[in-house]
């Protein structure tokens, strides 16, 4: 990796304790989750990585433990530089503070989060559902969270899935 | 027959009440702006120039529902945007008269998902399905035509035991 991105990680390694896997040329930093923050602000005004260009998450249920890794997407545009930061969360109560008082844009990312994953983010300023509607229950794009409610038809089960279907009776 | 042979070329025509409303029904109906997603664009190429729907009386698409009779569903249906539909919906005045256009209106079409509806019929009752993805706008026409044809099936009795 670039000489400038080995010092970075370097001092992440001996500050925060992360560990770091190199992928297709790209850096993944694993971070504890009490520590993001202050990482994310670390590197925002110490190593110019201004610009969090994206936050997601994946969810590894039932392979793998902790189930969530979130991650974040650093980049500096003044040194040209890339790094990922990935925090790896249980799936019983995920919590992790906020970074949205760090990166603004990390507000509507989070609220997504929050609907898709249902990953807590504590201190956030607004923690609505943003893609589906308000009252809804679960959590879409967990792995155990079905796919769909209506299977497919083909001619053998339309009679059945037509008997079941709610069809508005005005 | 009677009064037509009487009065010969005076122009006077007699019909039933039902054909005369049914007549007038069709041929002024318009629709409600209602283009959600990609079947929005040929919907709209069907009321432009080269595909006119203004010849068969959708002279304007209205998009306040309180001036339209027919809403065309052209699109995707998802769950947040489904209590809106219902609402305008349910602003139009009687009589009105629903397309579902395309097949995600249809039956949910690609998207067998948890965020779409499948079929816009689980929300309003639909008098035309028009098949496609999206349909040209000659299918989107012809669907229109067959709607203008249920209408001038249509019988007072129907309505009064409703």
């Amino acid at each position: 990796m670039d000489n400038r991105l080995e010092k970075v990680v370097q001092v992440l390694q001996e500050q925060a304790g992360a560990t770091y896997e190199e992928s297709r040329g790209e850096v993944h930093v694993f971070i504890p989750a009490r520590q993001v923050v202050d990482v994310l602000i670390f590197l925002r005004d110490e190593h110019e990585f201004s610009l969090l260009s994206a936050m997601t998450a994946v969810d590894y249920w039932p392979e793998e433990t902790p189930r969530f890794h979130l991650i974040y997407q650093l980049s500096s545009l003044t040194q040209n530089l890339c790094i990922q930061l990935r925090v790896p969360l249980n799936g019983g109560q995920p919590k992790v503070p906020t970074a949205s008082g760090a990166f603004a844009n990390a507000n509507w990312r989070e609220r997504e989060l929050m609907d898709m994953f249902g990953i807590t983010f504590e201190g956030h300023p607004d923690p609505r559902r943003i893609l589906m509607p308000p009252d809804w229950e679960g959590h879409p794009l967990r792995k155990d969270y079905p796919l769909g409610y209506e299977e497919p038809q083909f001619s053998f089960n339309l009679d059945e899935i037509d008997l079941r279907k709610p069809y508005v009776k005005d | 027959m009677g009064i037509e042979q009487k009065l010969g070329n005076m122009g006077v025509v007699t019909t039933t009440l039902e054909s005369a409303v049914n007549w007038a029904r069709t041929n002024a109906m318009w629709p409600l702006m209602f283009g959600l997603a990609c079947c929005a664009i040929e919907m709209m190429s069907a009321q432009a120039a080269d595909f006119d729907m203004s010849r068969f009386g959708m002279e304007l698409m209205r998009p306040s529902p309180r001036q339209s009779d027919l809403m065309i569903v052209a699109g995707r249906v998802s769950r947040k945007m489904a209590p809106v539909l219902r609402r305008l919906y349910d602003q139009m005045p009687e009589p009105k008269w629903v397309i579902a256009m395309g097949d995600c209106a249809s039956c949910g079409g690609v998207f067998n998902n948890y965020a779409i509806l499948q079929g816009v019929d689980e929300l309003v009752p639909v008098d035309v399905y028009v098949a496609g993805c999206p349909p040209r706008p000659e299918a989107l026409i012809h669907g229109v035509v067959t709607l203008f044809e249920k209408v001038k099936g249509e019988k007072f009795a129907d309505l009064v035991n409703a």
